[in-house]
């Protein structure tokens, strides 16, 4: 009876994932090891070119840049966010739901519109440069388009809710006798954050950051319109295999190798996470 | 009981899906959005009494995946460039075409009927053709470009008012065609060559830019672009001062095709569709309406005066277009281009 219900219970989300998670993955390793035919498509010849193709200084650059962009974007969002959580955390129970709507809000209308309004805005002749202009402040217009910086404005407001939220369940749990505690015992208010809510949200710190990092090393929209393609990511890279050089087995080489790589960061936080998490019971 | 019920919504969307994708008798037609008059469709089913549906892709390399993932199941005309229609008939998915259900094709250029990718139209029939070149500001721009030149190495006044297309095939193109080569070379001293020449463009550029071109153009973010002829003519359309000009060195002649898929079950009405697109009326409706040249002769005679004093780009004629080199599928060559476009688009 147990065992049934078990089943029943897990079976749509078990069922869910090996649909859309497990078999996709599976597939694209398989796709990986496969020879891309002539004029595309694939050919089913066995084959590990794909691989030896993928380790080139050429894409190891292009991972590492993905991932400066990636990490800038995090720390800033992370710089923006604790404050914003801090806050929504302390509100009184009605207030916080408001708040957290309105940090929600953008994510409810279409992220290609909210990244072309960053151009309306951002843009040589657009809002900001012509007000700036119109106010004497500068001469000619700021590059703010069309650069890394761009890059990072648009992830960063893309994906800061997803930090938000991520902190804001972990701080809520803090209990405020602790703070008050350290407080009681004679730490100044800075000491008592660096020492008592800092380390204690440090999974929400974890778990908002992987967020953010995984989904702006993966995108590819972003420097495509923002950074005006002159900054390939390795979502551009992925994409561009697929859908501009028709060579699937060699984008499915590339994604293999990403997801193999950011599986190996997360089972490494999830570990790190763990481990402190049973320091602390046992301290 | 739980489980039972999920079974029967599973298959309620399973039968909901293949009903909409085969109905029967309907022809399912697959072209890019925007690429032609929306109430084509329903005029074609008026006159022939043939149900047709309408999906969009938004590029080639879109639609290539999705015909070579499913053998081209569910579609019955696709609208593909010349070079697609190409490699869908080297993979067998296109049909061999029924001339005789199609009489309008007489309605053509002669010179349409031979494309260097498809000599005789066997397997696809032109839609339309045209040119890629430089869509400037004159008013901005007072010495009109006349080079590729131009584009590659831009005077310190363009310098970051300047961009080019970002498909592979294009991009490449302004530096082969300025170092005369072969717009579809593979040979690896050639592409080293203009890659080079590309890295050092990349730095003047404002963006690599496929869709919004035109609309920096009018805006003036941009002074001069890389851009095809009719999506030039958009930007002419908003702006008077905005012009387009071939380069000396030459452009590529490019064509958008319609291929029947040879998984179509209703091949004859595929071919009435294309037949009907070829009426002079009808292609000329077309012509009108998306601002680019159609390989159909009638069409192009009866084209009103007014539209070619304002875009000067559509009187070019089919000797001047067909002088210039078509572009084909690369094969092998794909995995060279594709690894030297990487290497500029990530470049410092």
């Amino acid at each position: 009876m147990v065992v049934s219900r078990r089943i029943v219970l897990t079976g749509p989300g078990i069922a869910w994932i090996m649909a859309l998670l497990v078999i996709p993955c599976a597939l694209l390793l398989v796709n990986s090891l496969f020879e891309r035919g002539i004029y595309g498509g694939i050919d089913y010849v066995f084959t590990v070119e794909n691989y030896v193709r993928a380790i080139d200084p050429l894409y190891g650059e292009i991972f590492w840049n993905s991932a400066r962009v990636a990490g800038i974007t995090t720390l800033i969002s992370l710089a923006l966010g604790y404050p914003a959580a801090y806050c929504i955390a302390l509100m009184p129970k009605r207030r916080q739901m408001a708040f957290l709507i309105l940090v929600m809000l953008p994510l409810w209308s279409n992220y290609l519109i909210r990244t072309y309004a960053w151009m309306v805005l951002l843009n040589g002749e657009g809002l900001i440069n012509r007000s700036l202009i119109g106010l004497g402040l500068i001469e000619a217009p700021l590059p703010l388009l069309y650069n890394d910086f761009a890059i990072i404005v648009g992830l960063t407001y893309a994906y800061v809710p997803f930090m938000i939220l991520a902190l804001f369940s972990s701080i809520s749990k803090l209990a405020p006798e602790l703070r008050e505690a350290s407080t009681d015992l004679g730490a100044s208010p800075l000491m008592t954050f660096w020492r008592v809510t800092f380390p204690l949200t440090l999974p929400g710190i974890a778990a908002g950051c992987v967020f953010v990092f995984v989904l702006s090393i993966g995108n590819f929209v972003t420097p495509d319109l923002l950074g005006g393609g002159k900054r390939t990511m390795i979502g551009n890279l992925i994409y561009d295999q697929f859908l501009t050089a028709r060579d699937w087995p060699f984008g499915s080489a590339i994604a293999a190798i990403v997801i193999f790589i950011m599986m190996a960061l997360l089972t490494l936080q999830a570990v790190l996470v763990n481990r402190r998490g049973r320091d602390e019971t046992t301290a | 009981m739980m489980r039972k019920t999920l079974g029967l919504g599973v298959c309620a969307i399973l039968a909901t899906l293949s009903s909409a994708a085969f109905a029967e008798g309907k022809i399912v037609i697959s072209n890019w959005d925007g690429y032609m008059p929306k109430e084509l469709l329903e005029n074609f089913t008026k006159e022939t009494g043939i149900a047709a549906e309408m999906t969009v892709h938004a590029t080639n390399e879109e639609i290539m995946g999705k015909v070579v993932a499913s053998g081209g199941k569910g579609y019955d005309v696709l609208f593909v460039s010349g070079q697609f229609g190409e490699a869908l008939h080297k993979l067998g998915l296109a049909a061999e075409l029924d001339h005789g259900n199609m009489p309008n094709l007489a309605n053509l250029y002669p010179e349409a009927m031979k494309l260097s990718h498809d000599e005789g139209l066997k397997y696809s029939v032109p839609y339309a053709w045209g040119t890629t070149g430089l869509c400037y500001r004159s008013d901005v721009v007072t010495t009109a470009p006349s080079s590729w030149n131009d584009l590659l190495k831009p005077a310190d006044a363009l310098k970051g008012k300047t961009t080019m297309l970002a498909t592979d095939r294009w991009l490449m193109m302004p530096a082969l065609l300025a170092l005369g080569y072969s717009i579809n070379t593979v040979k690896e001293d050639e592409i080293a060559a203009a890659k080079a020449q590309l890295i050092e463009t990349k730095k003047t550029l404002l963006t690599y830019d496929d869709t919004t071109f035109y609309q920096k153009l009018v805006s003036g973010e941009a002074s001069m672009v890389e851009a095809w002829d009719g999506w030039c003519n958009y930007g002419i359309a908003e702006n008077a001062q905005i012009k387009y000009v071939i380069p000396k060195e030459g452009s590529d002649m490019w064509v958008d095709t319609m291929v029947v898929t040879s998984a179509s079950e209703n091949k004859a009405a595929a071919e009435a569709f294309i037949n009907y697109v070829l009426k002079p009326d009808v292609h000329r409706w077309v012509a009108e309406n998306i601002l680019y040249k159609v390989p159909n002769k009638a069409a192009m005679d009866a084209l009103d005066p007014k539209l070619i004093e304002q875009y000067p780009n559509l009187a070019l004629s089919p000797a001047e277009l067909l002088k210039f080199e078509q572009l084909r599928d690369l094969g092998e060559g794909q995995k060279l281009w594709s690894k030297t476009v990487t290497e500029i688009t990530s470049a410092n």
